[in-house]
């Protein structure tokens, strides 16, 4: 029977499908980090229970790690008191762990790719909603809470009931200065925040062929923002190009088995999707999130919309409870929004193509007197890529902050956080109330709109960007 | 986990849709290491104004919702971030059940790790809840998991699904990793079919 993508890594992983139970899932790759994990661990000790698969676990700190200077010790003690139980944890059950000085140390999600750890065709979780990213190379990659991380810790197997399916088809092309990052809001904004609940999302089509694996891992980090499981993309010769030579990529003959196993991960021609959604990218436009939540999106020539107009009484509510909080007038035109903050970071948008990308905006122009902005790399293999290439000279130049490898301002667990009321141009993944510190107004833009939005001070339609 | 069998409960309305999970546990409690504590923290930018002081507006800070342990609040519930902090602090603050027209995968997966019962209801029957719960005083609701039912003293009932094996741990409290560790020699015997280069 003709089957997709996401059945055949189903079905590939299942160890046992009990009667009247959920599936048990094999999980190939397990990563960790400091938030979600202590209490997984603390369940495992006072079960008296081992880590199955150190070896397929694999830990980092990214979430509340500072961004200034880590040659001081860090300042705040709860945060501090974590990261300390994540090395003990890890020393105690045998698990590799990128510390905070590590050259390896970045973003969960930016490291499990860049090190080769990442692999088409592989089951992979972590305690992290976000995992979705994974999915860009074929897996099946998907967030889990702590209970479930404790329960892979000891079992490395995962009970799960199937999802649905949904096949999201992208025709075109995207147009020059329309990234990844558009086309995940656009697609949002489309379908909804919970448009793809119990579904894993496979995109195709043309527009998703032609993204580089970096731009597929921003599409499939952002799955999640339509509420969907996992969001996955068929691997190809750009995944293979990626993966080649990398750390913990397959290597001599272990690379051509793997190589042709990998060439099967792909949804058979006259296989059958639960749902289908057709976009043309050839008509998208850079966007811009107006409200609190990545569905309330327009395009960067559009404008707030007015709640009045609303679909139903429960959406005019929301929409007017989030102007009030994001403290804008129905129709103000999205260009003649002013910003306080620029962000360029977070496991959606800081990857090396990311900050080229911004770099290009910024070079020959300053930072806008009335913004603060900052660049903080995923990891820090793109901070040391970034460097060498000369781009934290640009952005130090411009007026840009340039930071250490962390999650940093896009959930502020750390100091980088906004100020009640200050309205930042993000390039991470939430825009929801308080996110980037209470009272902050978050709008998420692709790099090079963020890039643009701090030279200006306002958002500005990179399509008609002069650069230098 | 607390075992979930039925159970009767003040109703508090918390009338908004897509409830994030950053609205649920800010950021800023996330560093503790227990699983324990977070109630005082639930809803915080919402329970607190900026100064510190309750916000008196904020319905749960309503002296009548006091003590309720159902909520019942707009679709989407829990979206966002996978943190199970939220449910600790849904279930520290006093709730064992929460009623909505759907919720976020990953939160309702977490809720049933917890002991607290995700009950999805159609978005009418969602609403006359809503209703309720505002208009009348001490507004109950028995939850009975065993026959799947919503009912109150008065004339609503109603029926809802829950998989089958989701209720039965509910029900029973079990541990499901202890399920799984059950299931030991199959998962070697998976190990031994995983291919070479997956390491």
């Amino acid at each position: 029977m003709a089957r997709t993508l996401f059945e055949k890594l189903w079905d590939t992983h299942v160890v046992r499908e009990p009667e009247d139970q959920p599936a048990l899932l094999y999980i190939d790759l397990h990563l960790v980090h400091e938030v979600t994990s202590p209490q997984a661990f603390e369940g495992l000790r006072v079960a008296n229970r081992p880590v199955r698969r150190p070896d397929l676990t694999v830990a980092t700190m990214d979430h509340n790690v500072p961004t200034t200077d880590r040659r001081f010790s860090i300042s705040d003690p709860i945060g501090a008191k974590q990261l300390d139980m994540l090395r003990r944890n890890c020393l105690d059950f045998g698990i590799q762990l990128y510390d905070i000085d590590s050259a390896d140390q970045g973003i969960v999600h930016v490291i499990g790719p860049e090190l080769g750890l990442t692999q088409p065709g592989m089951t992979i979780v972590c305690g992290d909603s976000h995992t979705s990213t994974h999915g860009a190379f074929g897996t099946l990659a998907f967030g889990i809470g702590t209970s479930e991380v404790e329960h892979v810790l000891a079992t490395q197997c995962l009970p799960q009931n199937k999802p649905h399916t949904m096949l999201v088809h992208v025709r075109g092309s995207l147009p020059p200065g329309v990234t990844a990052k558009d086309l995940a809001l656009g697609i949002i904004g489309q379908i909804g925040t919970d448009g793809a609940t119990g579904h894993a999302i496979e995109f195709a089509g043309e527009a998703v062929r032609e993204l580089s694996m970096e731009a597929r891992m921003t599409l499939c980090n952002m799955s999640i923002e339509a509420g969907a499981r996992a969001g996955m993309i068929a691997p190809d010769e750009t995944t293979f190009a990626y993966l080649y030579g990398r750390r913990f990529s397959p290597k001599a003959v272990a690379w051509t088995q793997a190589l042709s196993y990998w060439e099967t991960l792909q949804s058979d021609s006259d296989a059958a999707f639960d749902r289908t959604v057709e976009l043309d990218a050839a008509t998208l436009e850079p966007h811009v999130t107006w409200g609190t939540n990545p569905g309330m999106v327009v395009p960067v020539t559009g404008s707030v919309p007015d709640p009045a107009g609303a679909k139903s009484e429960a959406d005019r509510r929301a929409s007017e409870r989030a102007l009030h909080y994001m403290a804008l007038a129905p129709r103000t035109r999205i260009q003649d929004i002013q910003i306080d903050r620029v962000f360029i970071g977070s496991c959606t948008n800081a990857r090396i193509e990311d900050l080229r990308a911004a770099a290009r905006v910024v070079k020959g122009y300053h930072t806008s007197d009335s913004v603060n902005a900052m660049v903080v790399p995923g990891s820090q293999a793109v901070k040391r890529a970034a460097e060498s290439e000369g781009l934290d000279r640009i952005f130090l130049e411009s007026g840009f902050e340039w930071r250490e490898a962390g999650c940093s301002m896009c959930l502020g667990m750390n100091a980088d956080i906004l100020a009640p009321g200050e309205r930042c141009a993000s390039t991470s993944n939430r825009n929801f109330e308080g996110r980037q510190g209470r009272g902050g107004r978050t709008h998420l833009v692709s790099p090079m709109m963020a890039a643009a939005a701090a030279i200006t001070g306002r958002f500005t339609d990179v399509r008609e960007w002069k650069f230098k | 986990m607390t075992p979930f069998h039925s159970h009767t409960g003040l109703v508090a309305p918390l009338d908004r849709a897509n409830v994030d999970t950053d609205q649920i546990i800010p950021k800023q409690f996330l560093k503790r290491i227990e699983r324990t504590g977070f109630g005082e923290f639930l809803f915080h930018d919402w329970r607190f104004r900026q100064s510190g002081e309750l916000d008196s507006s904020f319905v749960l800070n309503e002296p009548r919702y006091s003590g309720a342990s159902i909520l019942v609040a707009g679709k989407n519930f829990g979206c966002g971030s996978s943190r199970e902090h939220a449910p600790w602090a849904l279930a520290d603050f006093g709730f064992r059940a929460i009623i909505a027209p759907s919720f976020a995968d990953i939160f309702a997966n977490n809720c049933l790790k917890n002991g607290l019962l995700p009950v999805v209801l159609k978005e009418e029957e969602v609403a006359v809840i809503m209703e309720n719960a505002r208009s009348l005083d001490e507004y109950e609701l028995t939850i009975d998991l065993e026959q799947r039912r919503v009912t109150d003293d008065k004339n609503f009932s109603t029926s809802f699904v829950i998989d089958d094996f989701q209720r039965h741990c509910l029900m029973e409290g079990l541990d499901d990793i202890a399920l799984t560790l059950l299931l030991a020699d199959d998962i070697a015997a998976y190990e031994r079919r995983r291919p070479v280069f997956m390491r």
